[in-house]
Protein backbone atom coordinates (compact mmCIF):
# COMPACT_ATOMS: atom_id res chain seq x y z
CA UNK A 1 0.00 0.00 0.00
CA UNK A 2 1.50 3.25 -1.07
CA UNK A 3 0.51 6.36 -2.87
CA UNK A 4 0.46 5.87 -6.65
CA UNK A 5 2.84 7.57 -9.07
CA UNK A 6 0.76 10.26 -10.76
CA UNK A 7 0.71 10.79 -14.51
CA UNK A 8 -0.26 14.35 -15.40
CA UNK A 9 -0.95 15.76 -18.85
CA UNK A 10 -0.17 19.46 -19.06
CA UNK A 11 -2.20 21.68 -21.33
CA UNK A 12 -0.53 24.94 -22.31
CA UNK A 13 -3.37 27.38 -22.83
CA UNK A 14 -3.28 30.76 -24.55
CA UNK A 15 -6.42 32.83 -24.94
CA UNK A 16 -8.64 29.79 -24.27
CA UNK A 17 -6.89 27.41 -26.72
CA UNK A 18 -4.39 24.63 -26.07
CA UNK A 19 -0.95 25.26 -27.55
CA UNK A 20 2.41 23.57 -27.17
CA UNK A 21 5.73 24.48 -28.65
CA UNK A 22 9.20 23.05 -28.73
CA UNK A 23 11.40 24.82 -26.17
CA UNK A 24 8.47 27.13 -25.52
CA UNK A 25 8.87 28.81 -28.93
CA UNK A 26 6.72 28.56 -32.05
CA UNK A 27 3.52 27.85 -30.15
CA UNK A 28 0.92 26.10 -32.25
CA UNK A 29 -2.76 25.57 -31.49
CA UNK A 30 -3.87 22.05 -30.60
CA UNK A 31 -7.51 22.27 -29.46
CA UNK A 32 -10.11 23.06 -26.83
CA UNK A 33 -8.75 22.71 -23.26
CA UNK A 34 -12.04 21.53 -21.72
CA UNK A 35 -12.50 18.80 -24.34
CA UNK A 36 -8.89 17.67 -24.00
CA UNK A 37 -9.16 17.64 -20.20
CA UNK A 38 -12.31 15.50 -20.44
CA UNK A 39 -10.63 13.03 -22.73
CA UNK A 40 -7.60 12.77 -20.41
CA UNK A 41 -9.93 12.24 -17.44
CA UNK A 42 -11.57 9.38 -19.36
CA UNK A 43 -8.11 8.00 -20.27
CA UNK A 44 -7.09 7.73 -16.61
CA UNK A 45 -5.02 10.89 -16.03
CA UNK A 46 -4.39 11.35 -12.30
CA UNK A 47 -4.48 15.14 -12.46
CA UNK A 48 -4.70 17.83 -15.11
CA UNK A 49 -2.45 20.87 -15.28
CA UNK A 50 -3.32 24.03 -17.20
CA UNK A 51 -0.46 26.40 -17.85
CA UNK A 52 -1.62 29.80 -19.05
CA UNK A 53 0.89 31.06 -21.59
CA UNK A 54 -1.22 34.01 -22.74
CA UNK A 55 0.76 37.04 -23.73
CA UNK A 56 -1.53 39.62 -22.18
CA UNK A 57 -3.61 40.05 -19.03
CA UNK A 58 -6.78 40.36 -21.17
CA UNK A 59 -6.15 37.00 -22.82
CA UNK A 60 -5.46 35.51 -19.40
CA UNK A 61 -8.93 36.35 -18.09
CA UNK A 62 -10.36 33.64 -20.37
CA UNK A 63 -8.66 31.11 -18.08
CA UNK A 64 -11.24 31.52 -15.30
CA UNK A 65 -13.97 30.37 -17.65
CA UNK A 66 -11.88 27.44 -18.92
CA UNK A 67 -11.16 26.36 -15.31
CA UNK A 68 -14.82 26.64 -14.28
CA UNK A 69 -16.07 24.63 -17.25
CA UNK A 70 -13.40 21.96 -16.71
CA UNK A 71 -14.11 21.58 -12.99
CA UNK A 72 -17.75 20.87 -13.79
CA UNK A 73 -16.98 17.78 -15.85
CA UNK A 74 -13.55 16.54 -14.74
CA UNK A 75 -13.46 14.90 -11.29
CA UNK A 76 -9.73 14.77 -10.69
CA UNK A 77 -7.46 17.51 -9.30
CA UNK A 78 -6.86 20.51 -11.50
CA UNK A 79 -3.72 22.63 -11.20
CA UNK A 80 -3.52 26.02 -12.86
CA UNK A 81 -0.39 28.08 -13.40
CA UNK A 82 0.95 30.87 -15.54
CA UNK A 83 0.75 34.54 -14.74
CA UNK A 84 -0.15 34.09 -11.07
CA UNK A 85 1.19 37.24 -9.42
CA UNK A 86 -1.00 38.08 -6.45
CA UNK A 87 -2.97 36.41 -3.69
CA UNK A 88 -6.10 37.69 -5.46
CA UNK A 89 -5.20 35.69 -8.60
CA UNK A 90 -5.02 32.56 -6.46
CA UNK A 91 -8.30 33.36 -4.77
CA UNK A 92 -10.05 33.81 -8.10
CA UNK A 93 -8.62 30.62 -9.65
CA UNK A 94 -9.60 28.56 -6.60
CA UNK A 95 -13.08 30.06 -6.69
CA UNK A 96 -13.31 29.09 -10.36
CA UNK A 97 -12.66 25.44 -9.45
CA UNK A 98 -8.88 24.98 -9.46
CA UNK A 99 -7.47 22.73 -6.70
CA UNK A 100 -3.84 23.78 -6.88
CA UNK A 101 -2.09 26.87 -8.17
CA UNK A 102 1.42 26.91 -9.52
CA UNK A 103 3.56 29.99 -9.11
CA UNK A 104 6.78 30.69 -10.97
CA UNK A 105 8.28 34.04 -11.98
CA UNK A 106 6.27 36.15 -9.55
CA UNK A 107 7.70 34.23 -6.58
CA UNK A 108 11.25 34.75 -7.83
CA UNK A 109 10.59 38.48 -8.06
CA UNK A 110 8.93 38.53 -4.63
CA UNK A 111 9.42 35.33 -2.57
CA UNK A 112 7.03 36.53 0.18
CA UNK A 113 4.20 35.72 -2.24
CA UNK A 114 4.73 32.05 -1.33
CA UNK A 115 4.27 32.74 2.41
CA UNK A 116 1.16 34.80 1.71
CA UNK A 117 -0.50 32.11 -0.42
CA UNK A 118 0.36 29.20 1.87
CA UNK A 119 -0.78 31.11 4.97
CA UNK A 120 -4.09 32.04 3.40
CA UNK A 121 -5.01 28.85 1.54
CA UNK A 122 -2.70 26.17 2.96
CA UNK A 123 0.41 24.53 1.52
CA UNK A 124 -1.67 21.92 -0.28
CA UNK A 125 -2.82 24.43 -2.92
CA UNK A 126 0.62 25.84 -3.64
CA UNK A 127 2.89 24.36 -6.30
CA UNK A 128 6.23 26.02 -7.02
CA UNK A 129 6.94 25.73 -10.71
CA UNK A 130 10.64 25.74 -11.49
CA UNK A 131 12.05 26.23 -14.99
CA UNK A 132 15.62 25.08 -14.49
CA UNK A 133 18.60 25.35 -16.82
CA UNK A 134 22.14 24.10 -16.41
CA UNK A 135 24.48 27.05 -15.89
CA UNK A 136 28.06 27.77 -14.83
CA UNK A 137 27.30 30.76 -12.65
CA UNK A 138 25.49 29.02 -9.77
CA UNK A 139 26.99 26.73 -7.07
CA UNK A 140 24.84 23.69 -7.98
CA UNK A 141 25.27 24.11 -11.73
CA UNK A 142 21.52 24.62 -12.06
CA UNK A 143 19.96 28.07 -12.40
CA UNK A 144 16.39 29.27 -12.22
CA UNK A 145 14.94 30.83 -15.36
CA UNK A 146 11.85 32.97 -15.82
CA UNK A 147 9.48 33.74 -18.66
CA UNK A 148 9.18 30.15 -19.80
CA UNK A 149 12.92 29.57 -19.82
CA UNK A 150 13.82 32.61 -21.87
CA UNK A 151 15.45 34.62 -19.06
CA UNK A 152 18.24 33.20 -16.96
CA UNK A 153 18.45 34.49 -13.38
CA UNK A 154 21.29 34.54 -10.82
CA UNK A 155 19.36 32.25 -8.51
CA UNK A 156 20.71 28.81 -7.77
CA UNK A 157 17.92 26.32 -8.46
CA UNK A 158 18.58 24.10 -5.44
CA UNK A 159 19.00 27.01 -3.05
CA UNK A 160 15.73 28.52 -4.31
CA UNK A 161 13.98 25.17 -3.90
CA UNK A 162 15.08 24.98 -0.24
CA UNK A 163 13.90 28.53 0.41
CA UNK A 164 10.52 27.90 -1.24
CA UNK A 165 9.93 24.77 0.87
CA UNK A 166 10.67 26.83 3.99
CA UNK A 167 8.15 29.40 2.78
CA UNK A 168 5.42 26.77 2.77
CA UNK A 169 4.97 25.36 -0.73
CA UNK A 170 3.22 21.99 -0.93
CA UNK A 171 4.69 20.59 -4.12
CA UNK A 172 7.44 21.17 -6.70
CA UNK A 173 6.99 21.11 -10.46
CA UNK A 174 10.51 20.66 -11.76
CA UNK A 175 10.76 21.49 -15.44
CA UNK A 176 14.08 21.07 -17.18
CA UNK A 177 14.44 23.77 -19.81
CA UNK A 178 17.41 21.85 -21.25
CA UNK A 179 15.28 18.72 -21.75
CA UNK A 180 11.96 20.41 -22.56
CA UNK A 181 10.88 19.67 -26.11
CA UNK A 182 13.89 17.48 -26.86
CA UNK A 183 12.01 14.17 -26.38
CA UNK A 184 15.24 12.58 -25.15
CA UNK A 185 14.01 11.81 -21.63
CA UNK A 186 13.69 13.57 -18.29
CA UNK A 187 16.74 15.24 -16.70
CA UNK A 188 17.46 12.48 -14.18
CA UNK A 189 20.33 14.22 -12.43
CA UNK A 190 18.17 17.27 -11.80
CA UNK A 191 15.34 15.12 -10.40
CA UNK A 192 17.78 13.31 -8.09
CA UNK A 193 19.24 16.53 -6.73
CA UNK A 194 15.83 18.06 -6.09
CA UNK A 195 14.53 14.83 -4.52
CA UNK A 196 17.49 14.72 -2.14
CA UNK A 197 16.63 18.07 -0.63
CA UNK A 198 12.84 18.07 -0.91
CA UNK A 199 10.36 17.04 1.78
CA UNK A 200 7.41 17.82 -0.53
CA UNK A 201 6.23 15.82 -3.56
CA UNK A 202 8.20 16.33 -6.79
CA UNK A 203 6.63 16.42 -10.25
CA UNK A 204 9.17 15.82 -13.02
CA UNK A 205 8.62 17.64 -16.29
CA UNK A 206 10.39 18.20 -19.58
CA UNK A 207 11.85 15.78 -22.07
CA UNK A 208 9.40 12.86 -22.19
CA UNK A 209 9.65 11.44 -25.71
CA UNK A 210 8.70 7.80 -25.34
CA UNK A 211 7.01 5.47 -22.89
CA UNK A 212 10.40 4.18 -21.71
CA UNK A 213 11.35 7.61 -20.36
CA UNK A 214 8.91 7.58 -17.43
CA UNK A 215 10.14 4.78 -15.15
CA UNK A 216 13.72 6.16 -14.89
CA UNK A 217 12.30 9.48 -13.65
CA UNK A 218 10.47 7.64 -10.86
CA UNK A 219 13.67 5.73 -10.08
CA UNK A 220 15.40 9.13 -9.80
CA UNK A 221 12.82 10.21 -7.21
CA UNK A 222 9.80 11.74 -8.96
CA UNK A 223 6.40 11.33 -7.27
CA UNK A 224 4.56 12.44 -10.38
CA UNK A 225 5.33 12.78 -14.09
CA UNK A 226 4.12 15.59 -16.28
CA UNK A 227 4.16 15.70 -20.06
CA UNK A 228 2.39 17.61 -22.80
CA UNK A 229 3.09 17.11 -26.49
CA UNK A 230 3.72 13.37 -26.24
CA UNK A 231 0.16 12.95 -24.95
CA UNK A 232 -1.51 15.57 -27.15
CA UNK A 233 -0.02 14.11 -30.33
CA UNK A 234 -1.27 10.64 -29.27
CA UNK A 235 2.25 9.24 -29.57
CA UNK A 236 1.88 7.76 -26.09
CA UNK A 237 -1.34 7.11 -24.14
CA UNK A 238 -1.69 7.68 -20.39
CA UNK A 239 -2.58 3.98 -20.00
CA UNK A 240 0.68 2.94 -21.70
CA UNK A 241 2.70 5.00 -19.23
CA UNK A 242 0.81 3.39 -16.34
CA UNK A 243 1.45 -0.12 -17.70
CA UNK A 244 5.12 0.69 -18.13
CA UNK A 245 5.39 1.98 -14.55
CA UNK A 246 3.49 -1.03 -13.19
CA UNK A 247 5.85 -3.33 -15.11
CA UNK A 248 8.71 -1.67 -13.19
CA UNK A 249 6.97 -2.38 -9.90
CA UNK A 250 5.63 1.11 -9.23
CA UNK A 251 2.13 1.61 -7.84
CA UNK A 252 -0.23 3.26 -10.32
CA UNK A 253 -3.93 3.97 -10.27
CA UNK B 1 -38.10 8.16 -7.45
CA UNK B 2 -37.24 11.69 -6.45
CA UNK B 3 -33.58 12.56 -6.08
CA UNK B 4 -32.23 13.20 -2.58
CA UNK B 5 -31.52 16.85 -1.82
CA UNK B 6 -28.09 17.76 -0.51
CA UNK B 7 -27.00 21.04 1.02
CA UNK B 8 -23.30 21.78 0.52
CA UNK B 9 -22.36 23.92 3.51
CA UNK B 10 -21.02 27.19 2.10
CA UNK B 11 -19.20 28.68 5.07
CA UNK B 12 -16.49 30.33 3.02
CA UNK B 13 -13.93 27.52 2.86
CA UNK B 14 -13.45 24.55 0.59
CA UNK B 15 -13.41 23.44 -3.02
CA UNK B 16 -17.15 23.84 -3.23
CA UNK B 17 -17.42 24.03 -7.01
CA UNK B 18 -16.28 20.44 -7.56
CA UNK B 19 -18.19 19.09 -4.56
CA UNK B 20 -21.47 20.46 -5.93
CA UNK B 21 -20.91 19.04 -9.40
CA UNK B 22 -19.74 15.64 -8.13
CA UNK B 23 -22.75 15.20 -5.82
CA UNK B 24 -25.03 16.20 -8.70
CA UNK B 25 -23.30 13.65 -10.91
CA UNK B 26 -23.82 11.04 -8.18
CA UNK B 27 -27.56 11.63 -8.39
CA UNK B 28 -28.71 14.39 -6.04
CA UNK B 29 -30.10 17.87 -6.36
CA UNK B 30 -27.61 20.18 -4.68
CA UNK B 31 -27.83 23.57 -3.10
CA UNK B 32 -24.87 25.65 -1.98
CA UNK B 33 -25.98 27.39 1.20
CA UNK B 34 -25.14 28.56 4.70
CA UNK B 35 -28.78 29.12 5.61
CA UNK B 36 -29.48 27.29 8.88
CA UNK B 37 -32.97 26.18 7.93
CA UNK B 38 -31.89 24.87 4.52
CA UNK B 39 -28.90 23.08 6.06
CA UNK B 40 -31.20 21.54 8.67
CA UNK B 41 -33.89 20.43 6.24
CA UNK B 42 -31.81 18.95 3.40
CA UNK B 43 -31.72 15.14 3.17
CA UNK B 44 -27.96 15.30 3.49
CA UNK B 45 -25.45 17.97 4.55
CA UNK B 46 -22.00 17.95 2.99
CA UNK B 47 -19.26 19.76 4.93
CA UNK B 48 -16.22 20.51 2.74
CA UNK B 49 -12.97 21.90 4.09
CA UNK B 50 -9.44 22.68 2.97
CA UNK B 51 -6.57 24.61 4.50
CA UNK B 52 -5.66 25.03 8.13
CA UNK B 53 -7.71 23.37 10.91
CA UNK B 54 -7.86 26.64 12.88
CA UNK B 55 -9.04 28.67 9.87
CA UNK B 56 -11.70 26.10 9.04
CA UNK B 57 -12.96 26.04 12.65
CA UNK B 58 -13.10 29.82 12.76
CA UNK B 59 -15.13 30.03 9.55
CA UNK B 60 -17.35 27.17 10.71
CA UNK B 61 -18.02 28.87 14.05
CA UNK B 62 -18.87 32.16 12.35
CA UNK B 63 -21.52 30.30 10.34
CA UNK B 64 -22.84 28.41 13.42
CA UNK B 65 -21.56 25.22 11.79
CA UNK B 66 -21.11 23.39 15.07
CA UNK B 67 -24.74 23.88 16.02
CA UNK B 68 -26.02 22.94 12.55
CA UNK B 69 -23.99 19.72 12.51
CA UNK B 70 -24.77 18.86 16.15
CA UNK B 71 -28.51 19.20 15.60
CA UNK B 72 -28.50 17.11 12.44
CA UNK B 73 -26.46 14.33 14.05
CA UNK B 74 -28.65 14.36 17.19
CA UNK B 75 -31.71 14.03 14.97
CA UNK B 76 -30.19 11.18 12.97
CA UNK B 77 -29.91 13.31 9.81
CA UNK B 78 -26.92 12.45 7.60
CA UNK B 79 -23.80 14.62 7.44
CA UNK B 80 -20.70 13.94 5.30
CA UNK B 81 -17.44 15.73 6.12
CA UNK B 82 -14.64 15.87 3.54
CA UNK B 83 -10.90 16.36 4.23
CA UNK B 84 -10.58 19.09 6.88
CA UNK B 85 -14.38 18.79 7.03
CA UNK B 86 -13.65 15.36 8.53
CA UNK B 87 -10.77 16.47 10.75
CA UNK B 88 -12.87 19.07 12.58
CA UNK B 89 -15.27 16.32 13.73
CA UNK B 90 -12.54 15.21 16.18
CA UNK B 91 -11.79 16.77 19.58
CA UNK B 92 -8.76 18.81 18.56
CA UNK B 93 -6.36 19.62 15.76
CA UNK B 94 -2.70 20.49 16.28
CA UNK B 95 -0.94 22.29 13.41
CA UNK B 96 2.37 24.18 13.70
CA UNK B 97 2.02 23.97 17.50
CA UNK B 98 -1.41 25.61 17.40
CA UNK B 99 -3.90 23.48 19.31
CA UNK B 100 -7.47 24.16 18.14
CA UNK B 101 -10.67 22.79 19.55
CA UNK B 102 -12.73 20.81 17.04
CA UNK B 103 -16.41 19.90 17.12
CA UNK B 104 -15.74 16.90 19.36
CA UNK B 105 -18.13 14.53 17.62
CA UNK B 106 -15.37 11.93 17.89
CA UNK B 107 -12.57 11.56 20.45
CA UNK B 108 -9.01 12.07 19.27
CA UNK B 109 -6.48 14.55 18.01
CA UNK B 110 -5.64 15.39 14.40
CA UNK B 111 -1.88 15.81 14.11
CA UNK B 112 0.89 15.84 11.52
CA UNK B 113 1.58 12.50 9.89
CA UNK B 114 5.03 11.01 10.42
CA UNK B 115 6.11 10.51 6.83
CA UNK B 116 9.22 11.40 4.79
CA UNK B 117 7.20 13.29 2.18
CA UNK B 118 4.35 15.65 3.08
CA UNK B 119 1.72 16.58 2.08
CA UNK B 120 0.39 13.08 1.44
CA UNK B 121 -0.67 13.96 -2.08
CA UNK B 122 -2.14 11.58 -4.60
CA UNK B 123 -4.09 8.38 -5.10
CA UNK B 124 -3.89 5.83 -2.33
CA UNK B 125 -5.55 2.55 -1.42
CA UNK B 126 -7.85 2.20 1.57
CA UNK B 127 -8.73 -0.67 3.86
CA UNK B 128 -12.51 -0.53 4.33
CA UNK B 129 -14.55 -2.89 6.51
CA UNK B 130 -16.48 -5.46 4.46
CA UNK B 131 -19.87 -4.19 5.66
CA UNK B 132 -19.13 -0.50 4.97
CA UNK B 133 -22.02 1.29 3.28
CA UNK B 134 -19.82 4.04 1.78
CA UNK B 135 -17.51 1.57 0.04
CA UNK B 136 -20.21 -0.90 -1.01
CA UNK B 137 -19.36 -2.35 -4.41
CA UNK B 138 -16.10 -0.38 -4.57
CA UNK B 139 -13.08 -2.67 -4.51
CA UNK B 140 -9.42 -2.17 -5.44
CA UNK B 141 -9.94 1.51 -6.18
CA UNK B 142 -7.71 4.38 -5.17
CA UNK B 143 -8.88 7.72 -3.77
CA UNK B 144 -7.30 11.17 -3.99
CA UNK B 145 -5.73 12.47 -0.79
CA UNK B 146 -4.10 15.81 -0.13
CA UNK B 147 -3.29 16.49 3.52
CA UNK B 148 -0.43 16.56 6.01
CA UNK B 149 -2.52 15.98 9.13
CA UNK B 150 -4.78 13.11 10.15
CA UNK B 151 -6.31 11.22 13.04
CA UNK B 152 -4.32 8.06 13.68
CA UNK B 153 -6.32 6.54 16.52
CA UNK B 154 -9.94 5.57 16.90
CA UNK B 155 -11.22 5.29 20.45
CA UNK B 156 -14.96 5.93 20.37
CA UNK B 157 -16.80 3.82 22.92
CA UNK B 158 -20.17 2.98 21.45
CA UNK B 159 -22.99 2.26 23.83
CA UNK B 160 -25.54 -0.28 22.67
CA UNK B 161 -28.01 -0.19 20.96
CA UNK B 162 -26.02 2.18 18.73
CA UNK B 163 -24.22 0.28 15.96
CA UNK B 164 -20.43 -0.03 15.89
CA UNK B 165 -18.93 2.60 13.61
CA UNK B 166 -17.12 1.55 10.44
CA UNK B 167 -13.58 2.89 10.30
CA UNK B 168 -11.58 2.78 7.06
CA UNK B 169 -7.79 3.06 7.26
CA UNK B 170 -5.04 4.13 4.88
CA UNK B 171 -1.27 4.40 5.20
CA UNK B 172 1.26 7.13 4.43
CA UNK B 173 4.30 6.85 6.67
CA UNK B 174 1.91 5.67 9.34
CA UNK B 175 -1.63 4.31 9.53
CA UNK B 176 -4.36 6.94 9.64
CA UNK B 177 -8.14 7.16 9.46
CA UNK B 178 -9.30 7.51 5.84
CA UNK B 179 -13.06 7.39 6.49
CA UNK B 180 -15.57 6.98 9.29
CA UNK B 181 -19.21 5.91 9.19
CA UNK B 182 -20.77 6.52 12.59
CA UNK B 183 -24.57 6.47 12.39
CA UNK B 184 -25.69 9.65 10.60
CA UNK B 185 -22.19 11.16 10.70
CA UNK B 186 -19.79 10.06 7.95
CA UNK B 187 -16.55 11.56 6.76
CA UNK B 188 -13.64 10.96 4.41
CA UNK B 189 -10.07 12.23 4.69
CA UNK B 190 -9.71 11.86 0.91
CA UNK B 191 -11.63 13.92 -1.65
CA UNK B 192 -14.39 11.78 -3.25
CA UNK B 193 -15.24 14.74 -5.49
CA UNK B 194 -11.68 14.53 -6.91
CA UNK B 195 -11.42 10.74 -7.00
CA UNK B 196 -12.82 10.12 -10.46
CA UNK B 197 -15.50 7.48 -10.98
CA UNK B 198 -14.65 5.71 -7.70
CA UNK B 199 -15.35 8.94 -5.83
CA UNK B 200 -18.65 9.47 -7.64
CA UNK B 201 -19.60 5.86 -6.75
CA UNK B 202 -18.81 6.52 -3.09
CA UNK B 203 -20.91 9.71 -3.10
CA UNK B 204 -23.68 7.67 -4.74
CA UNK B 205 -23.45 5.17 -1.88
CA UNK B 206 -23.77 7.99 0.62
CA UNK B 207 -26.81 9.35 -1.24
CA UNK B 208 -28.26 5.84 -0.99
CA UNK B 209 -28.23 6.14 2.81
CA UNK B 210 -30.20 9.41 2.85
Amino acid sequence: MSVAIRVIPCLDVANGEVVKGVNFKNLRVMGDPVELAMSYFADGADEITFLDVSATVEDRSTMYDVVARTAEVVFIPLTVGGGVRRVDDVSRLLASGADKISVNSAAIARPELLDEISRKFGSQVLVLSLDIKRADHTPSGFAVTTHGGRQLTDRDALEWTREAIDRGIGELLVNSIDADGTKTGFDLQLIREIRDLSSVPVIASGGAGSVEHFAPAVEAGADALLAASIFHSREVAIAEVKSELAAHGYAVR
Amino acid sequence: MTKPHVAVFDYGIGNIHSAVKAVERAGATVELTRDKKKCAEADGLLVPGVGAFAAVMQALNEADGGEIIERRVAGGRPVLGICVGMQIMFDRGVEHGIDTEGLGQWPGVVHQLEAPILPHMGWNTVDAPADSALFRGIRDERFYFVHSYAATEWSLDVIRPFPEPHVTWARHGQRFIAAVENGPLSATQFHPEKSGEAGIALLGNWLGTL
